[in-house]
C-alpha cells in the first residue's frame, strides 16, 4: 500500500515539474505603440564558464537598455539545439539573428534557410567555416592571435627579451588554444633568447593547470623556468598554487602572464602573484547592438569587427578590480 | 591442508588463488611502467623533504590518484552487482560546490558542513539506488540522469561561477586536499582508511559474498535469502559517498569549487580502474585492491606523460595503448590464443 502511495507521489511530482518547465518561456511582449520594436534572436552556446555568463549578461542587459526585444536561446553546448533555435527564429520572423556557434562546421544548410528568409546574421565571438561568405553579414569577436601577440609583447618588454618559458596550453584543437599559441610564438621568433622549454595542455582548468605545473617544476628543466605563459587565467591560478607549494614565489621567482582578464586574475595581480592578464572581453553587447541597429537602418558594416580589449598588469590591477564584471 | 580429503575441490598447489592471478597483470604493468621511468625519465624518482613532508613525482601520483582510487572503491562494488554508476563525476561537482557554499561562503562550522555535504551525497546515491533497485531502471540509464542533471545542480549552487577559497574562514577545508600526515599528502591517508574499511566490511562479513552473489545471479541469490534489492540499493549509496569524499578532495586541492570541470569524465577513469583491477563488467567477483592499483596505473601514466613532454595532441594515444595491453592480458581468452603455440595440450 505504502509503495503504491510512494509511486503516486513520485509521478505527481514529475508531472508538476514538467508543467513548471513548460509554463516558463511564455508571454510575448507586445510592440510599444508607434515606433516598431527591433526583434533579435540570439542563440548562445551555453553557460560553460564565468566568461560565457558575463557574455550572456552583457547581451541581455544591452538589449534591455536599448528597448530591443531579445529572443534568447541557450544551446547547452549542442549544435542540434542551436540549429533548432535558428529555425524557430526564422518562423518568428525576427529582424536580425545573432549566434555564437558551438562548433565551426555544419552551418551551411541552416544559414541558407536564413538567407532565403532574408534575415541578416551576426556571428558573435566564434566564427563558422562556410564556403559562401555572404551567408553572414559580419563576425564580431576577439582576435585570439592578437591576444597571444599581446602577451608576447608584454613579456619582451618586461624581461628584455630573455626568458625560459613554460607554457600551459588550452584544450588541444580548440581555436583559442591554437591561435594564442600562434600569436605568442610569432613574437618569440624575433627574440632568440626567449625560449619555450616546457609546453603541455592544462585543458583550460585550474585542476589540470596545477597538476601539469607540478610536474614541470619536478622535471630536470624545472629549476630554469622563470616565466609561465598560460592560455587562460584559470590554469595560471592553478599553477600559482603549485609554485607556492614548491616553495617558490609566483610573480617574483616565476613571472606569470595569462589571458582572459577574469576577476580571479585581477585579485591575484593585486596580491602580487600574477604579473599580467591580457583581456579577452566578453562584454560585446554594446558593440553587437550597434551593428544590429546599423543593419536594420540599412547602413554598411564591416565584415569583421574586433572587440575592444586591453592588457592589464599589476600596476593597473588594483584600480581596475572594482569595475570587473566577470 | 596437507591431508587428502578425497575431494578434488581444492586448487592444485602450484596455482595461485584467484585474487593473486587477477592482481598479477595490473601490478606487473605498474612495475614495468615505473621501471621504464626509472631508466628513461630523469628526476622521476627524485624524492626530497620540503617543509617537513615528502616532495616528488611519486608523491604527486599518490596525491592526484587519490580521487580515482576512492571513486574506484565505490565503483567496484556497483560493478560487482552487475551495474555501473555514471553519476560519480557529477556528484563530485555537487560535493565541491556545496562545501564551498556552506563552509566558505556561509561560514558554517566545518563538521556541520561536512555532514551536510556527505548527507546530500548519500541522498544522491539513494536516488540512483531507488531507480535501479526499486524501479528496475537499467543502471546505465538510471545513473545517466544524475550525471547530466547533477552538474546542473552544482552550477545552480554556485550560480555558474567558480567559488575560490584561497584564504577560507575554515582551514580544515584546505587541509583536506593540501594537508599532510606522516609526511604524505592527507588524501593518501583518506584512501588508506577507506580501502581498509571497505575491504574489512566486504571480506570480514558476508556482505562481499552477498554482493558477488547478486552480481552473479540475482534471482538465485534472492531465492537463497539474499536481499538483492537492499544490496543493490546500498552499493549505489556507497558509491555516491565515495564520490562525495573525492569531490571534497578535488575542490580542496585547487582551493576552489569549479562546478563545470570538477570530476569531469572521472567516472570513465573509475570504471577503467575497476576493469584493469580484474573485476568484470558483467558483475560477480570483485577486487578492491586491484581497482586501487588500476587507478594508480592510470595516474602514473598521466604523470609520466607530463614529465616526458609528450605533445599535447597525442596524449590519449600512449594512454590507450598501455590500457589496451593490460586489458588484453586480463582476458584469459586472449592469453590462451597468444600462448597456444607454446603450450602442449595436456593429454
Amino acid at each position: 500500500m505504502s509503495k503504491r502511495i510512494g509511486e503516486i507521489v513520485l509521478v505527481a511530482g514529475l508531472l508538476a515539474a514538467g508543467m513548471m518547465l513548460a509554463s516558463c518561456d511564455k508571454g510575448q511582449p507586445k510592440d510599444g505603440a508607434g515606433k516598431k520594436k527591433i526583434v533579435v534572436g540570439f542563440s548562445q552556446i551555453g553557460a560553460e564558464s564565468d566568461w560565457r555568463k558575463a557574455n550572456t549578461e552583457s547581451i541581455k542587459a544591452e538589449a534591455a537598455k536599448r528597448g530591443i526585444e531579445l529572443k534568447f536561446a541557450d544551446a547547452q553546448q549542442k549544435q542540434e539545439n542551436q540549429i533548432q533555435a535558428l529555425r524557430s527564429f526564422i518562423q518568428m520572423k525576427v529582424d536580425v539573428i545573432a549566434f555564437s556557434p558551438v562548433v565551426e562546421t555544419g552551418w551551411e544548410p541552416v544559414l541558407r534557410e536564413i538567407k532565403k528568409a532574408g534575415i541578416p546574421v551576426i556571428l558573435s565571438d566564434r566564427a563558422v567555416d562556410v564556403s559562401d561568405d555572404s551567408l553572414f553579414k559580419t563576425f564580431i569577436g576577439a582576435d585570439f592571435v592578437e591576444e597571444g601577440r599581446r602577451a608576447g609583447r608584454w613579456l619582451v618588454k618586461k624581461t628584455g627579451g630573455k626568458a625560459k618559458i613554460a607554457e600551459l596550453q588550452g584544450t588541444p584543437g580548440s581555436a583559442p588554444a591554437i591561435d594564442r599559441k600562434k600569436g605568442f610564438e610569432e613574437i618569440l621568433k624575433d627574440h632568440p633568447d626567449m625560449k619555450i622549454i616546457k609546453s603541455q595542455t592544462g585543458d583550460f582548468t585550474r585542476a589540470k593547470g596545477k597538476e601539469v605545473f607540478e610536474s614541470f617544476l619536478k622535471s630536470p628543466e624545472g629549476k630554469e623556468i622563470n616565466v609561465l605563459y598560460a592560455h587562460n587565467d584559470d590554469m595560471a591560478l592553478g599553477a600559482i598554487q603549485a609554485i607556492e607549494e614548491a616553495g617558490k614565489k609566483p610573480g617574483k621567482d616565476i613571472l606569470i602572464v595569462s589571458i582572459d582578464g577574469v576577476r580571479g586574475a585581477f585579485e591575484a595581480m593585486v596580491a602580487g602573484k600574477l604579473n599580467c592578464s591580457v583581456e579577452c572581453n566578453p562584454l560585446l553587447g554594446p558593440q553587437m547592438f550597434d551593428l544590429v541597429e546599423k543593419i536594420v537602418a540599412g547602413q554598411e558594416i564591416p565584415k569583421r569587427v574586433v572587440v575592444e580589449e586591453g592588457v592589464f598588469d599589476e600596476s593597473q590591477a588594483k584600480e581596475a578590480l572594482p569595475t570587473r564584471k566577470y | 591442508m596437507p591431508e587428502d580429503t578425497g575431494l578434488r575441490t581444492l586448487p592444485s598447489p602450484r596455482r595461485l588463488p584467484a585474487w593473486a592471478g587477477k592482481l598479477l597483470w595490473p601490478v606487473l604493468a605498474l612495475a614495468l611502467l615505473l621501471a621504464f621511468n626509472a631508466v628513461a625519465t630523469p628526476n622521476f624518482f627524485n624524492l626530497e623533504i620540503r617543509d617537513g613532508h615528502l616532495y616528488g613525482s611519486l608523491i604527486d601520483i599518490l596525491n592526484h590518484g587519490a580521487k580515482v582510487m576512492i571513486l574506484a572503491l565505490g565503483m567496484t562494488l556497483v560493478i560487482a552487482t552487475g551495474g555501473v554508476d555514471l553519476s560519480v563525476g557529477a556528484v563530485m561537482a555537487i560535493a565541491g560546490a556545496l562545501a564551498a557554499m556552506v563552509i566558505h561562503v556561509h561560514a558554517w562550522p566545518f563538521a556541520a558542513g561536512l555532514a551536510l555535504v556527505l548527507g546530500v551525497c548519500l541522498l544522491a546515491g539513494a536516488w540512483n539506488g531507488m531507480l535501479v533497485a526499486v524501479f528496475r531502471v537499467q543502471p546505465i540509464v538510471a545513473t545517466l540522469i544524475l550525471m547530466v542533471a547533477g552538474r546542473g545542480v552544482a552550477q545552480l549552487l554556485t550560480d555558474g561561477k567558480i567559488i575560490t577559497f584561497t584564504d577560507p574562514a575554515n582551514p580544515a577545508l584546505i587541509f583536506l586536499g593540501n594537508g599532510h600526515l606522516l609526511g604524505l599528502p592527507f588524501p593518501v591517508a583518506i584512501v588508506a582508511v577507506m580501502l581498509a574499511l571497505t575491504v574489512l566490511l566486504t571480506r570480514r562479513t558476508a556482505l562481499g559474498l552477498f554482493i558477488e552473489s547478486v552480481g552473479d545471479n540475482e534471482t538465485a541469490s534472492h531465492f537463497s535469502g539474499v536481499q538483492a534489492r537492499s544490496v543493490k540499493f546500498m552499493v549505489y549509496v556507497f558509491s555516491a559517498f565515495c564520490a562525495g569524499v573525492a569531490g571534497l578532495i578535488a575542490a580542496s586541492n585547487i582551493k576552489a569549487a569549479d562546478s563545470n570541470n570538477a570530476g569531469l569524465y572521472l567516472e570513465l577513469d573509475a570504471i577503467l580502474a575497476v576493469v584493469i583491477g580484474g573485476t568484470a563488467l558483467t558483475g560477480g567477483r570483485f577486487y578492491l585492491v586491484g581497482a586501487v592499483i588500476g587507478a594508480l596505473l592510470i595516474q602514473t601514466l598521466t604523470t609520466t606523460i607530463f614529465m616526458r613532454d609528450v605533445s599535447a595532441h597525442i596524449i590519449p594515444l600512449p594512454k590507450a595503448l598501455v590500457i589496451v595491453i593490460v586489458c588484453l592480458l586480463q582476458s584469459p581468452a586472449f592469453r590462451r590464443k597468444i600462448m597456444a603455440p607454446f603450450v602442449r595440450r595436456a593429454a
